[in-house]
């Protein structure tokens, strides 16, 4: 007798290995688990661990073809905690004031017990964020993940994205070497261009000179120092614990590819998606101290007004792509200051991107979801080019 | 029992429990290790560009037999008292109580503290009352070619 046709294969349900070890972990669950000691149950008794560690129990995380891309907030929140933890250290030492901050951190690298490395991995750590913070961003939109009810965590999440940038802003002038110098002139100036931007440059302790350029100094640098470490945080954190939680509240959300699928799988949060995490974290920090280690951030000459910038100088890679949209656009287009045209189009086109919940259609299929795919790639290729150029040097 | 977490041991999973158990304390150490000496390590740059030997005060004669004059020595505060026969005397004016910074009072013809009403000799720094436990720290003053001079004392 013939057997019956076989099935085709589905491979996104072909048995995972990690089943069992759910399975596994399952178990370990479900056994006895030992009275609590007294001091626990005393401190359960009067902030409720019981209600915390039931909302742990309960929260699941979907399994999927691109589950892959859920580790990419945990990773940047990481790298945030590593930045609050070098962060700290190094305001033990770190002195601002232009005559002391250079000083300073030059102690920091070359007397300071173990300083190189403390700072290496500050440094090394804010590139890491942000890069994973761009990748988890578009992780999210191209998993539509902004969609209701979720606005207002891809809302929180875009603005985390700014302050974070700000961050890198702002501590990279602190160990006022000439390269910081130049930088934060430089960009002083360009926002200087911009309507308002003259007030943006006064409040950051640069006025405008008589010639028009941003004075760079110690007003400045006080107040960089004070948004590092006191402004940018203090708005950083609450925007945090409402993206954490808004997260918290929603799930993972669930990309429109897989949903329309007869069952999605989960696994729960605890202990099984946050092992992963660990294991994920683990080899980030991993990285991150091997970079710090065998590639240990530089520290230039100190500020001097009397000496020509550093040939080929550049902003950081983050900032790489404005740059050179403003490098760009020619100095003057019609009427219009080209540097005008320039900071108008990367701020039209970061609000579009920032309210892309208000004008996603929330379809699941058909030319408006391939449209809205294609805004995205463009983004993204138009970043990566902009940024590219940036660092070839061209024009 | 002490049998049965050994017997617990020598399963694969009490082995691998272990194994992790070492692997993380040893990679906190890892991270705790360079933290505390990070940290330790500017102990030694707290005096720094203060540490002073020898204090020049200017002329002898400024100071009045009969008087005292407080000064900072170093990053120390310090006194000198001229005595009625006009020799001097110097101490480190860190009272040995608490650390309050005294002073010399010319009314009681010695040095007190403004804090806890500690009474030191103004010549010889010697706690006579109050809580203090110890004299004060003597420094030497002398007189080179008319200008007062205050060295660490030779111990």
């Amino acid at each position: 007798m013939a057997s019956p046709p076989r099935p085709p294969i589905d491979e996104d349900h072909l048995p995972d290995p990690f089943d069992a070890l759910d399975a596994a972990s399952h178990a370990d669950v479900e056994e006895e688990e030992p009275p609590a000691p007294a001091l626990v149950r005393w401190i359960d008794d009067r902030i409720g661990l019981e209600q915390l560690s039931g909302l742990a129990r309960k929260k699941t995380v979907p399994v999927h073809r691109q589950d892959f891309w859920y580790y990419f907030g945990g990773i940047t929140l990481l790298f945030f905690v590593v930045q609050m933890f070098t962060g700290l250290l190094l305001l033990v030492y770190y002195q601002p004031g232009v005559g002391t901050a250079h000083a300073s951190v030059a102690r920091i690298t070359s007397e300071i017990e173990f300083g190189w490395l403390i700072r290496s991995t500050h440094s090394w750590a804010a590139n890491l964020m942000l890069l994973f913070a761009f990748v988890h961003m578009f992780s999210v939109y191209f998993m539509k993940a902004f969609r209701a009810p979720r606005e207002l965590t891809w809302g929180s999440g875009i603005l985390l994205l700014g302050l974070g940038m700000g961050f890198g802003f702002t501590g990279y002038l602190l160990p006022w070497d000439q390269l910081a110098f130049a930088g934060a002139k430089i960009a002083l100036k360009s926002i200087a261009g911009a309507p308002g931007g003259d007030i943006i440059a006064m409040m950051l302790g640069a006025p405008l000179d008589s010639a028009g350029e941003p004075n760079v100094g110690a007003v400045s640098l006080q107040r960089f120092f004070a948004l590092h470490v006191a402004v940018l945080p203090t708005l950083f954190m609450p925007l945090l614990g409402l993206h954490l939680w808004l997260v918290q509240k929603h799930g993972n959300a669930i990309p429109p590819s897989e949903e329309g699928r007869p069952t999605t799988r989960t696994v729960p949060f605890y202990p099984n998606f946050l092992f992963k995490d660990l294991v994920v974290w683990l080899l980030c920090l991993n990285l991150l101290t091997v970079l710090a280690a065998f590639s240990p951030w530089e520290l230039g000459e100190a500020v001097d007004v009397a000496k020509p910038m550093p040939p080929g100088i550049h902003p950081e890679w983050y900032f790489m792509a404005q740059f050179e949209l403003l490098k760009l656009v020619p100095a003057h287009v019609g009427p219009i200051d080209g540097e005008m045209v320039g900071m108008a189009l990367f701020t039209l086109a970061a609000l579009l991107w920032a309210v892309v919940p208000l004008w996603d259609r929330g379809t699941n299929a058909g030319a408006r979801l391939r449209r809205i795919n294609y805004v995205g790639f463009f983004a993204a290729a138009a970043l990566i080019a902009l940024t590219g150029l940036g660092y070839l040097g061209w024009p | 029992m002490a049998v049965d977490r050994i017997k617990a041991f020598f399963t694969r999973r009490g082995f691998g429990q272990a194994l992790i158990g070492i692997a993380t304390t040893g990679y906190l150490g890892a991270v705790l290790y360079p933290v505390l000496r990070f940290l330790a390590s500017g102990a030694r740059f707290a005096g720094e560009g203060t540490e002073v030997n020898e204090v020049l005060l200017g002329d002898a004669d400024a100071i009045s037999a009969g008087s005292g004059k407080n000064f900072a020595f170093g990053s120390r505060p310090a006194l000198v008292v001229r005595a009625k026969d006009g020799s001097f005397s110097a101490f480190l004016a860190t009272c040995t109580h608490l650390g309050c910074t005294v002073a010399y009072d010319a009314a009681k013809g010695a040095v007190r503290c403004p804090c806890h009403g500690g009474v030191f000799d103004a010549a010889t720094g010697k706690n006579l009352g109050g809580p203090p436990p110890k004299p004060l720290r003597r420094l030497e003053a002398v007189v080179e070619g008319g200008k007062l001079v205050v060295r660490r004392a030779k111990t």
